[in-house]
């Protein structure tokens, strides 16, 4: 049944649906609501026998969440921006361990300068990390994403990032369908580790390993994750036979003869697919292509789906400071070989809204030839120069004061 | 689709009427999204929160710039933020104010817009007479739901009840019944006067 819902309350109701055993919770704006209301739905007793802990920082948090899930308990917790990057060497240990810990990430940006409103930032730090990621486009994907992860990550033993983009979806209310228990309890049966630390049959996870075999574990954790790819298509498929919700690892719209595609990850695919609707109006073709799956980075899929496209533009919620796009560098990856020119636009960082009429822009761009390689969408230029500028006449400034033995800055 | 933009401030319930009007919506049959523009979260300071109303799924996440209606929540934002920009000419204006427009000085408005779509309502005083607190936000749905049709009055006293523990739920029911009300008689005026 849809009801009309905050897209973090869904979340939480769908985790309660998959049973965790051990939630460890720590706040962090866009994604406090979530852990809010599974803890109000331990405290009146809707999450059976699960431990609600409260920690005092993210990096208990995902410490919890590992020793939790090594015991063989079923462990979930959720975070964003700072904080996520608090449990960056956490993230590392529940992957190496392959441990299957299912984490909500509401996407923000990160500081300094601080700010709380959404980009990608947070989890593109962590893309290589060794977490599934799993990209939202909107609050139904992100219900079923969460159902699925758990299925995914306990099957492969590799843990599961869902990144749902901060306020844009963890705070917007719409009709959202909750899949009910006895459809959560059919795809998703009670975990069974494969290993589980227990004190009556001590076992040691996680000892050193020298240069002897540490490549070899690391390519043994890269075998498994990129099994991700095939195993998320068939459960997606039985996920939908399920509750009849699809999500699939990367999605086309309107692709078909059009030679300019926009390529997302998260919120901004619903924009991006009204623009194509409009402009299919106007009669121009513009596809979308959209990744639900960005690690492993499905390659052949984007490979395929681009086929045919002249020019691709992939929107990025975040960026790698002295390149350009992170998402380009692997869509890329994914066309070498190929004609297709790809463009990096980097859109909506720290909660700037991205719009129809700034993706047209971009789209204008690059049909009129006008689009480089890189660039950052929307940007008051005149506000960048003239901090260049005034940065530039200070430094100047400071060089020629040193330079010339003044006591003070000198004018003109 | 329909498109609403609310503006208020912090603490006035503004975030809680574009999720209400959404669930209203909702229950009448229509696909909605409410997105609330989270800014400084301070109290008194000026917000913003959006709801759209579709007959087909809503995908578009982008913030509303051009209105089919602003509520404005509270009047001493006029002056301060361009509450009105981008409200399309066939657009709808709601101010919470014991005021008429030509006493606001937005008599202005009635030359850009159908004047039929324009109105007034004391929501803040209706608040403190029907919930015994100055909360103008469900009053104002009420005047939203008289003015537009955008929802039924059935619907936004359903989606209250849902929201609010029973006794905040009632009073406020009673409030959004005196918007509606208060809006229906000043557009019987306006007919009769014309």
């Amino acid at each position: 049944m849809r009801r009309q819902i905050e897209g973090s309350r869904a979340i939480a109701e769908t985790v309660a649906a998959c049973r965790p055993q051990v939630v460890p919770a720590y706040p962090i704006t866009p994604q406090t609501h979530i852990v809010e209301a599974l803890g109000t739905m331990a405290k009146e007793g809707a999450l059976g026998s699960c431990r609600f802990l409260t920690v005092e920082s993210e990096f208990a948090a995902l410490s919890a969440a590992l020793g939790a899930s090594a015991t063989g308990a079923r462990a979930y917790t959720a975070t964003a921006s700072q904080g996520l990057l608090y449990m960056a060497e956490v993230l590392y240990n529940v992957s190496g361990l392959g441990l299957p810990v299912v984490m909500t990430v509401a996407n923000r940006a990160i500081g300094a300068p601080i700010n709380i409103w959404n980009d990608q930032s947070d989890a593109m730090s962590q893309r290589d990390c060794g977490w599934v990621q799993l990209y939202a486009e909107d609050n139904q994907a992100a219900v079923g994403l969460h159902v699925l992860a758990f299925r995914l990550a306990e099957q492969l033993s590799v843990p599961v990032m869902v990144c749902v983009d901060g306020f844009v979806l963890t705070h917007a209310v719409e009709p959202i369908e909750v899949p009910d228990q006895a459809a959560v309890d059919g795809f998703l049966p009670p975990y069974q580790p494969r290993q589980q630390l227990d004190p009556d049959e001590p076992v040691t996870i996680g000892a050193m390993v020298g240069p002897e075999a540490f490549t070899e574990v690391r390519m043994l954790s890269h075998l498994a994750q990129v099994r991700a790819v095939p195993e998320l298509a068939e459960l997606a498929a039985e996920y939908a036979g399920a509750t009849g919700h699809r999500v699939e690892a990367v999605s086309s719209y309107r692709t078909d003869g059009a030679s300019t595609v926009l390529l997302t990850l998260g919120s901004v695919t619903g924009t991006a697919r009204d623009l194509a609707d409009e402009l299919a109006e106007e009669g121009r073709q513009v596809g979308v292509v959209s990744l639900t799956l960005y690690r492993p980075f499905p390659l052949e899929q984007v490979r395929a789906a681009l086929a045919g496209a002249e020019h691709v533009v992939v929107v990025e919620r975040a960026f790698a400071p002295g390149l350009g796009g992170v998402v380009a560098s692997d869509v890329l990856t994914a066309l070498v070989g190929t004609p297709t020119r790809v463009s990096s636009v980097v859109a909506g960082l720290g909660g700037r809204a991205v719009t129809k009429a700034a993706l047209r822009s971009a789209l204008d761009d690059a049909e009129a030839g006008r689009l480089d390689d890189f660039g950052f969408l929307g940007v008051d230029l005149g506000l960048v120069d003239q901090e260049f500028l005034r940065a530039a006449g200070a430094h100047a400034r400071a060089v020629s004061t040193h330079d010339l033995g003044l006591p003070g800055p000198r004018r003109g | 689709m329909f498109e609403v933009r609310f503006h208020g401030r912090g603490g006035q319930g503004v975030v809680t009427a574009a999720e209400l009007l959404s669930v209203a919506a909702f229950l009448d049959g229509h696909e909605a999204q409410a997105i609330p523009s989270f800014g400084s979260e301070r109290m008194g300071a000026p917000v913003v929160a959006f709801c759209r109303v579709a007959d087909s799924p809503i995908r578009l996440r982008e913030p509303v710039s051009e209105p089919d209606l602003v509520v404005v929540g509270d009047a001493t934002l006029l002056h301060h933020v361009d509450v009105f920009a981008g409200l399309k000419p066939e657009g709808f204006v709601l101010v919470n104010s014991p005021h008429s427009l030509r006493e606001l000085r937005l008599s202005d408005l009635e030359h850009r817009h159908d004047p039929s779509h324009l109105a007034t309502v004391a929501a803040t005083d209706l608040a403190r007479l029907h919930v015994g607190r100055p909360m103008p936000n469900v009053c104002l749905l009420g005047a939203v739901a008289g003015l537009t049709g955008c929802v039924s009055i059935a619907s936004l006293e359903a989606a209250t009840a849902a929201r609010f523990d029973q006794r905040v739920a009632t009073a406020n029911s009673a409030a959004a019944r005196a918007g509606f009300a208060a809006v229906r008689r000043a557009g019987d005026r306006a007919v009769q006067r014309a």
